[in-house]
């Protein structure tokens, strides 16, 4: 076999059709499993094109011209000049759209950077050392979730507005409300994943490869950080994906009560509530918002689910 | 292979579970007595079998003895060092010392790791090797020795057959080249034929390195073909220990005599010419071990007084001990 | 052999295949054997050699799809179960044909009583009253040496030990008087010495009502001291069929030389190091054209790599599939 010879002769060797060999490692057989979902397809693809539109709108259509206003021009329905209509200042609600797309994804993604991190440590601690330690981080955790995310949401989005101050990212200016949203979403989600990473790591840590790494001498903390979590990425990812979605709609909540990112800044929720008064007179003013919002929402659960499946261990398909 | 020290001194080992009740606030209602004051030594370069049924916590000793669980009670002297009280840095070194081969292949690797990782952790862990490729090297090694080509490095647990990821097992073992090596019920899950070349590299494998072993099972006639000596243990206590041969030949204790003749013999005509001892009743529960001599409830030779003394634990004949009030020295 | 006694069952060339989506699982490929009443029938081979799949296939729990029964018969007194319609099949299983299996966990329901499982199994098929199956149920339990059985009709599963919950499963399968007992792997789960009770429970229930078993097992041991007569399989064949005596004593397959020169004793001395089978089992995927045991076999040939050997008589009542007669072979390894 042309392999360094053993010192011990009496070992079996193994030829090279003895040897099991799948062509598939886990990365590829989980691509596998999500292929054949066809509606977690369809979501990931118009994902794509969201964000897609998102950002690469922006190239074609520039912030001042998102922030232009001009009243002669208020309330137009779609036309050729504006496709999807003025609002009720004059500003053209596709440009919006895209801008405003770009913070509502963007709110997404980092509310679910600070959930993720701050679910992960707290279900992790929680699940991986138990005793008191487990104890007290649950009842915090249960102290949080009892409080009505919406509840909590305004009170600290009322407390904090203005006191947070503009902040300028990748050329473009956020006002201190985004970051104000960002944080409050991500610290008022987290309890959900510190949940089922708690759960994951006690049903893991009991597992023998665990017990083999400690009598290796491996550290508490290699032992989360390096054996445990890997094992425990498919609800993290499916929780995280779905984060997104719950994010989104969270800002269009708040920013719907007034409570949210600013004006003239768009967000999709934002242009939800301009358009309040004008539900029948301007429907475009929500129509595309809404859809916006929906299709994002839709997409990313279709993408959960098929991610779910796909990461699940015990699927028998290939 | 018997030097003047015994590698491994174990003096009244005990460990205790707690049994919790309530709801609100828990408190201990009792203890799982899983290991009740075990005490036996093995010689550098020896196997000691340690066996018995379901329960008799044969397991859970052996992972006290590298202290994966914390002893309740008792003393664990390795390589001449106590480990009552030691501090980090000798926990350090005695996991680098000693390792442990487990029973279940498809439970004891990482699934997400690749065979590299899992074989080179100790070397990693102990800082043995510090550069990459001194690393890869000697799991190339390791490899090879237990059979494995080392074109499998990369490759995952998922990718083996049992036998195959139990030999992967075996190279993370011997990856920190230790002394002591605890095999908890390494063939059990394995097939047959499977089992034979398991346990000829472990033979080869303690030829080679002078390796120790502490191999617990429930296969006795195993046990006999690879052991030195033997210790038979029955709801956390040991109940005799002697040679293989002096055990399996002349078994004192009325439990072992049990045991042996309740072992199936591949040979049609031995088995049927052969005196069985059937015992009665199951295992008892080791929350709440019997009064006196823990096997007297299913003991065919008991009697009264074993129900209140607890047997002694004596030397019957040189190296074979029994604790058996039916026998005296 | 009695020529006069028909078997009670006799199967003829079985081949059971599973549709998978990599491919096609060649679980058993052509198997032969019958068993005459009052006979017990040991069914020895390692994991993946197709005796569980054979008895599966015999009683008609594969799940068809995936499965396919490409090929075979199984006649049951005059009945062939291959071709058997499901709503036959209700009434002769657990009835007529009873099976035990490994793990008493998962073939009792669990949020039933025993007592309950017990009973509705015999008023089904006998027809009794409550009162009528009560006391059967008692009767059985009693029979298989459950202490105060009256007391544990009430009982769920979980409240039995292992070695309990097996005797229960022996109680159910006895309930209706069958006459042919299928276990499949009964005692593999249990401690040595409960193996040992069940082990002989069984024979004390075989003598008393002339139980027809068949004992499909991994263990060389435990067939030894409860068969008549053995058949070794190997990659979904029979390699090797024999009265239980001289299949021991008189080996003439390669694999079953190799098994049984892998096995330790608990009653000898260790005299030499155990004869371990190198490499691993074949791969089911691949349709199998020549010997399956080629690619491990000390006394292989070229021809075992391109045609598989018929089993075929090598000695009264003992068949052997395999082209070399390994006694005068000068290959191989002895003891």
């Amino acid at each position: 076999m042309g392999d360094a010879v053993s010192a011990t002769t009496n070992i079996p060797r193994l030829s090279q059709d003895e040897i099991e060999s799948p062509p598939l490692s886990l990365g590829q057989l989980t691509w596998r499993r999500f292929r054949r979902h066809k509606m977690a397809i369809f979501g990931a693809v118009v994902l794509i094109l969201l964000v897609l539109y998102s950002f690469i709108g922006s190239f074609f259509l520039s912030e001042k011209y998102a922030n232009y206003t001009d009243t002669n021009l208020r309330l137009q329905a779609p036309s050729s000049t504006h496709p999807f209509g003025t609002d009720s200042v004059g500003r053209d609600v596709l440009a919006r759209t895209i801008y405003g797309g770009q913070i509502s994804l963007l709110i997404g993604l980092t509310a679910v950077t600070i959930e993720t991190i701050a679910g992960v440590l707290v279900g992790a601690a929680a699940g991986y050392y138990g005793g008191w330690i487990d104890a007290v981080l649950m009842r915090i955790t249960e102290a949080v979730l009892n409080i009505p995310e919406l509840f909590l949401l305004i009170v600290m989005a009322k407390e904090f507005a203005g006191k947070i101050p503009t902040i300028t990212l990748l050329g473009r200016e956020f006002s201190g409300s985004v970051v104000v949203i960002v944080v409050i979403i991500g610290l008022t989600s987290w309890m959900y994943l510190a949940r089922i990473v708690r759960a994951e790591f006690l049903s893991l840590k009991e597992n023998d490869f665990i017990l083999a790494a400690r009598a290796t001498g491996t550290s508490n903390n290699g032992i989360i950080f390096r054996h445990i979590l890997p094992n425990s990425m498919a609800p993290i990812i499916v929780t995280a994906t779905l984060g997104v979605a719950n994010a989104i709609l969270a800002e269009a909540y708040i920013s719907f009560l007034g409570l949210g990112v600013q004006p003239p800044t768009a967000t999709w929720g934002n242009m939800l509530d301009g358009a309040n008064s004008y539900l029948e007179s301007a429907p475009w003013l929500w129509f595309f918002p809404g859809m916006l919002i929906l299709l994002t929402v839709l997409s990313i659960n279709f993408l959960g689910d098929g991610l779910r499946d796909a990461l699940d261990p015990h699927s028998r398909a290939v | 292979m018997n030097d003047a020290q015994p590698l491994i001194v174990v003096e009244g080992l005990k460990k205790y579970f707690p049994v919790t009740s309530g709801v609100v606030f828990q408190r201990k209602a009792g203890s799982v007595r899983a290991v009740d004051g075990i005490s036996f030594s093995i010689a550098r370069g020896e196997t000691l079998g340690l066996v018995g049924e379901s329960g008799c916590g044969k397991t859970t000793a052996g992972r006290t003895i590298l202290n994966l669980y914390t002893p309740t009670a008792g003393k664990i002297v390795i390589d001449g060092q106590d480990l009552t009280n030691a501090n980090k840095v000798d926990l350090k070194e005695f996991r680098r010392k000693t390792a442990m081969i487990f029973q279940d292949p498809y439970a004891s690797l990482n699934p997400r790791w690749t065979v590299n990782a899992i074989v080179s952790e100790p070397i990693r862990v102990h800082k043995l090797f510090t550069k990459e490729k001194e690393r890869i090297d000697k799991v190339n090694e390791l490899l090879n020795l237990v059979g494995l080509s080392s074109r499998l490095i990369n490759r995952f647990p998922h990718e083996f057959s049992g036998g195959q990821r139990q030999r992967i097992g075996v190279a993370r073992a011997l990856a920190s080249d230790p002394l002591f090596i605890v095999c908890d019920e390494p063939i059990s899950a394995l097939d047959v034929s499977i089992q034979a070349q398991v346990v000829n590299l472990l033979e080869d494998l303690q030829d080679k390195f002078g390796l120790t072993y502490l191999f617990i099972a429930h296969d006795l006639s195993m046990v006999r073909h690879i052991c030195d000596r033997v210790a038979v243990m029955y709801l956390g206590v040991i109940v005799e220990l002697g040679e293989r041969n002096e055990l399996y030949e002349n078994p004192l204790h009325p439990y072992t005599q049990a045991l042996l003749s309740a072992v199936p013999i591949p040979d049609p005509k031995r088995d049927r010419e052969r005196r069985r001892v059937i015992l009665s009743g199951d295992v008892p529960s080791p929350i709440n071990p019997p009064s006196g001599c823990r096997f007297h409830p299913r003991c065919p030779i008991g009697k009264e007084h074993c129900k209140m003394d607890i047997p002694e634990w004596f030397e019957a004949s040189p190296g074979h001990w029994v604790a058996c009030n039916e026998i005296k020295g | 052999m009695d020529n006069h006694s028909t078997p009670l069952l006799q199967v003829e060339d079985l081949r059971t295949r599973f549709h998978i989506p990599e491919g096609t699982v060649f679980a058993v490929n052509g198997i032969s054997f019958s068993i005459k009443e009052g006979e017990t029938l040991g069914v020895v081979g390692e994991s993946g050699c197709g005796k569980s799949v054979t008895m599966l296939s015999i009683l008609g729990l594969i799940p068809i799809p995936p499965g396919e029964i490409v090929s075979g018969k199984a006649i049951f007194r005059d009945r062939d179960l291959i071709k058997l319609p499901e709503s036959e099949f209700e009434h002769l299983r657990g009835n007529e044909v009873a099976m035990i299996f490994q793990d008493p966990m998962t073939s009792l329901n669990p949020v039933l009583t025993i007592g309950r499982q017990i009973t509705e199994t015999v008023r089904t098929h006998l027809g009794m009253n409550q009162e009528a199956a009560e006391k059967t149920a008692i009767e059985l339990l009693e029979r298989v040496g459950i202490p105060e059985a009256a007391s544990r009709l009430g009982n769920y599963p979980h409240q039995f030990s292992g070695g309990m919950r097996q005797r229960v499963m022996i109680a159910m399968a006895l309930s209706c008087n069958p006459s042919l007992l299928i276990a499949d792997e009964p005692t593999t789960a249990l401690d040595v010495t409960i193996q040992a009770q069940i082990v002989e429970l069984v024979l004390h229930l075989r003598e008393q009502l002339h139980m027809t078993i068949i004992w499909i097992t991994h263990d060389l041991g435990v067939v030894a001291g409860l068969a008549d007569r053995v058949i070794v399989m190997y990659a979904g064949y029979i390699v090797e069929e024999a009265l239980v005596d001289d299949l021991y004593e008189n080996p003439c397959h390669p694999y079953t030389v190799a098994l049984l020169g892998a096995l330790p004793r608990v009653d000898r001395r260790r005299d030499h190091r155990l004869n371990s089978i190198p490499g691993a089992p074949p791969n089911l995927l691949v349709e199998p054209h020549s010997c399956p045991f080629a690619a491990r076999c000390t006394y292989v040939i070229d021809k075992c790599r391109v045609e598989n050997p018929p089993l075929l008589s090598v000695a009264p009542d003992h068949k052997s599939a395999c082209w070399v007669d390994i006694k005068s072979s000068t290959t191989g390894i002895t003891r």
